[in-house]
């Protein structure tokens, strides 16, 4: 399979802090990869750098060939916007608007007018089974629901990756699954590459294979 | 598990043939494990003879096939009496893993890889039985979340124990 998004050789510093210490990572389209490690261990930072967010000090990180750090900020503000779809575990929804306007969020930002975001929003929301909180704003909905609609919009845009920072974390155990099998049944039927960063091992079980990351390192965990 | 008092629990439905029986049992309870026709009849031999159940007639021809039971009130007891009843947890005290890892650790090979392995074995099951779930109905759902929180309770044990491998060491081979 060829490499969608592959890292080599990551380091980033944070003050006294060694987040990532040699860090690398593959993922083909399709894929759901499970980067799991214990709190503190560089998770999040080696998904930050796989997404462009934060540019790490040494190291690459390619996207379908294209070095994502030797593009602009422009451009790579573009790539995320248009191939790269985000899921947290917290505080994502923008309160003042409701689950559509949410939805709709990075297709507006990305310039289509009102009604065609709108249109797909809400087919976005119908998939994930939240098309009915549409009009609420997202203080009024229950977390399970919130990362729904979270997740609606993470792939509203069809991005080719999904990356998913411990997008259960905050939710009971039913809503934790109804969110896992949501998100993993729809990246299968589009095809979407999922990086899911994750300590919660029954989350790890939905992925193909496992990534791990112990003090900035990844070790590849063969299949038993 | 009490194949007579499930076999009990069916029956309190409404009589059925041994057949049936068997059918209704795999359906729900089975899945890994179907029962075999002599399991299911030697079952119902078993419950006639305690007075549990009662046979409640049979179709014209012979085998034991064609008899229908139905459950009796001391058997309808005897099912409440073990439903109501707390089944003993299992303690695992007796753990091949823990023998593994010590044993590692007497002989000087690595704990860790022991660990390793098995956790990715660990995890590998934790996957089959995840896709099953993504694939299944709700009984597939249930019975799969139960393993997959046995097997999530092994897992975590074996990421604490290799945090605390250099203490383990240091007991084992002062």
């Amino acid at each position: 399979m060829t490499a969608l998004l592959t890292a080599t050789g990551l380091h980033k510093t944070f003050g006294p802090t060694d987040a990532l210490t040699g860090a690398s990572f593959q993922i083909s389209a399709g894929e759901i990869v499970a980067v799991m490690g214990p709190s503190g261990s560089g998770k999040s930072t080696l998904l930050h750098c796989l997404a462009g967010i934060v540019r790490p000090d040494a190291g690459t990180v390619a996207y379908r060939d294209r070095d994502v750090f030797a593009l602009s900020d422009a451009e790579r503000t573009a790539l995320r916007r248009t191939e790269f779809g985000f899921v947290f575990q917290f505080g994502q929804l923008v309160p003042e608007l409701s689950c559509l306007e949410n939805t709709a969020l990075p297709l507006r930002l990305g310039g289509l007018r009102r009604r065609a975001a709108e249109a797909k929003a809400r087919e976005a929301m119908e998939r994930l089974g939240v098309a009915d909180l549409a009009g609420k704003p997202p203080g009024e909905v229950s977390g399970g629901q919130g990362q729904r609609v979270a997740l609606a919009r993470a792939l509203v845009t069809s991005p080719s990756v999904l990356f998913a920072d411990e997008p259960t974390g905050a939710l009971d155990s039913l809503n934790g699954e109804r969110v896992m099998s949501l998100l993993v049944r729809t990246a299968r039927e589009d095809g979407t590459a999922v990086v899911l960063v994750t300590h919660d091992v029954r989350v790890a079980a939905y992925s193909d294979r496992e990534v791990g990351v112990r003090d900035g390192r990844t070790r590849q965990v063969a299949a038993a | 598990m009490s194949i007579g008092h499930t076999l009990l629990g069916l029956l309190e439905r409404g009589p059925r043939h041994g057949y049936e029986l068997k059918r209704a049992y795999d359906e729900r309870f089975g899945l890994e494990r179907p029962l075999h026709y002599g399991q299911v009849y030697s079952t119902l031999a078993r419950l006639l003879r305690n007075g549990l159940v009662t046979e409640a007639g049979s179709q014209p021809g012979s085998g034991p096939e064609r008899k229908s039971y139905a459950i009796t009130d001391a058997g309808i007891t005897d099912v409440e009496r073990w439903l109501t009843t707390p089944e003993n947890p299992e303690l695992y005290l007796q753990n091949t893993l823990y023998t593994k890892v010590v044993l590692a650790l007497l002989s000087g090979r690595s704990a860790q890889d022991v660990l390793e392995t098995q956790r990715s074995a660990h995890l590998k099951a934790m996957r089959t039985l995840t896709t099953r779930k993504l694939d299944g109905d709700l009984a597939d759902t249930l019975i799969c979340d139960h393993a997959l929180f046995h097997l999530e309770a092994d897992l975590r044990w074996l990421e604490l124990t290799a945090a605390r491998l250099d203490e383990l060491a240091s007991e084992v081979r002062p």
